[in-house]
């Protein structure tokens, strides 16, 4: 689906297609769709069809998510977020490649793991969120161990393909001009197997990510998004929940723009193996 | 995996035999040894009781079917509304213009963030699941649906117009073929995504019914016998889908319109 986003005509690439005009305009036209929709909902919103704590005004959403950010309590769960998606996502990431190029290279570790791993990689990850508790506790803890869980299947995945792919052709010219084991790895099979890896990192962070807020919700953590927006429930802040989800399609947009589409441009591309 | 041979397969699949054989007997060795309570860590035999009790008393299939039900309404809306406004964005520059941003802006919000809000808009119950669900099978087939209209060859276009086809026709026998691939796959991530998101919204909103709801009780009760069995079950539902229906699907339309050349080596 993020190949269907890039054959977006990029507004930015359009501006700088024509004059500075142009720019504007197509500035004009992202922005328009939030205006009108802004306003049909500020419109329902104080017609008083519906509770103004149930639907409140975008004002009274707007002022909340500053009041929050300014009292530090919405950092604060957004860094617990944060904290715990980056280190379910690096258990993940350095288990999943681990065991991806374990499963390409050896027939044996693919034999043996790709069974367990096929069978239990269907299984939408929240559902073992209450198993997780029930093992390892509400909490940070279970909520790491299971996005970590949940997100390394892809990489596992990815990974070895990634390696499968790796073209004979060139383990044995390598071979012939005399790179062992070592040198073998990491100038050939690492890098060839690059492009599937950055995309199994990419599908996990997005799966981690997918998850995390509904974990953070059942896990009763003290701090994060999902229990602030959960917690806010309660009390019928709505506005208070609509800030947080305000801040997760915040998080969302910049986890894939700026780190993954960044990271390919600097390996990747640099090295060659893809355009 | 499918692109296999069948020689290799009859040794892949007792190999995979062995790792599964393997694998359980180190669960009940780990299970029996009273390392841990039997409560959190059931032997395999248990498991197995709890799933036959289950499926015994219809309780199981009962979870199953709302569950499904969900799942499938809350898809099919999102396909009724999905399809045709990705065709049209991919048709209609204004619409395109228009719908994009917002999607673009919505999706990264993953659909568990809502469940509170959708709660208390929707109440505990149906209504939420079929929201969550809606919301997270929404995206997939309309970005898809765009860019398949889009990757339509405009050849195919041009040529269909010289030999005189009118509107409808391009539309029918140009159009819709020639995106079927995409909205299909669209269909398929929106799949995946549901059951993830009907599970979690079950679980969240609670309701006395549903699968996801079935493990999140089995946790007050420590009955991580009927987790796991409904894990199991919770899986084969799912596989059952990718295999069978959405291949079922795609072998009816994508591959006899000539669309996709054989999907299997």
């Amino acid at each position: 689906m993020s190949h269907a986003m890039d054959a977006a005509p990029p507004p930015a690439a359009v501006g700088q297609a024509s004059a500075g005009g142009g720019r504007w305009r197509a500035i004009a036209r992202t922005a328009l769709p939030f205006l009108v929709v802004g306003a049909l909902w500020e419109i329902v919103a104080r017609a008083g069809i519906f509770h103004p704590r149930l639907f409140p005004s975008l004002e009274e959403v707007a002022f909340q998510l500053v009041r929050l950010t300014a009292s530090g309590v919405l950092p604060h769960h957004a860094a617990d977020t944060l904290l715990r998606l980056l280190a379910g996502f690096a258990i993940a990431a350095a288990a999943g490649v681990a065991v991806g190029i374990l499963m390409g290279r050896w027939r044996l570790a693919e034999d043996l793991l790709l069974p367990p791993v096929s069978m239990a990689a269907p299984i939408p990850g929240i559902a073992y969120a209450p198993l997780f508790l029930l093992w390892f506790g509400p909490g940070s803890v279970s909520t790491v161990i299971l996005v970590a869980f949940v997100s390394a299947f892809p990489v596992v995945f990815n990974t070895w393909t990634g390696v499968k792919a790796v073209k004979e052709v060139w383990l044995r010219s390598a071979a012939a001009m005399g790179a062992g084991g070592g040198r073998l790895f990491l100038k050939v099979v690492l890098p060839g197997a690059l492009p599937y890896i950055l995309t199994g990192l990419r599908l996990g962070l997005a799966q981690a990510w997918r998850i995390l807020v509904g974990v953070e919700m059942l896990a009763a953590v003290p701090w994060g998004l999902g229990w602030m927006i959960f917690g806010a429930r309660e009390f019928l802040n709505t506005d208070v929940m609509l800030a947080g989800v305000v801040v997760i399609g915040a998080i969302g947009l910049a986890l894939e723009k700026g780190v993954f589409q960044r990271l390919e441009r600097y390996t990747v591309v640099r090295w060659g193996m893809m355009s | 995996m499918s692109t296999r041979s069948t020689s290799r397969r009859g040794r892949s699949l007792g190999r995979a035999a062995i790792s599964l054989a393997l694998l359980a007997g180190a669960y009940e060795a780990l299970a029996r040894s009273g390392a841990f309570p039997a409560a959190l860590l059931p032997t395999l035999p248990a498991v197995g009781l709890a799933l036959w009790s289950g499926l015994a008393d219809g309780s199981l299939a009962g979870h199953a079917a709302s569950t499904l039900w969900r799942v499938l309404l809350g898809m099919g809306l999102a396909v009724a509304v999905g399809v045709p406004l990705g065709i049209l964005m991919g048709r209609v520059r204004t619409v395109e213009d228009f719908f994009l941003p917002l999607a673009s802006a919505l999706m990264p919000i993953p659909s568990l963030a809502w469940v509170p809000v959708f709660i208390l808009w929707f109440g505990l119950g149906n209504g939420t699941a079929v929201g969550i669900v809606f919301y997270a099978a929404l995206f997939p087939v309309l970005l898809n649906a765009w860019s398949g209209v889009r990757a339509v060859n405009p050849l195919w276009l041009r040529a269909a117009g010289v030999m005189g086809a009118d509107a409808s026709a391009l539309f029918r026998k140009v159009i819709l073929p020639g995106a079927a691939p995409f909205i299909i796959t669209g269909v398929r991530q929106a799949f995946l995504r549901a059951w993830i998101a009907v599970v979690g919204a079950e679980m969240l909103a609670a309701s006395d019914w549903g699968l996801g709801w079935v493990i999140f009780d089995a946790k007050e009760f420590l009955r991580a016998d009927v987790m796991l069995a409904s894990l199991v079950v919770i899986g084969l539902i799912g596989l059952a889908f990718e295999r069978l229906v959405f291949g079922t699907l795609e072998r009816v339309t994508v591959q006899r319109w000539g669309m996709v050349r054989e999907a299997r080596g």
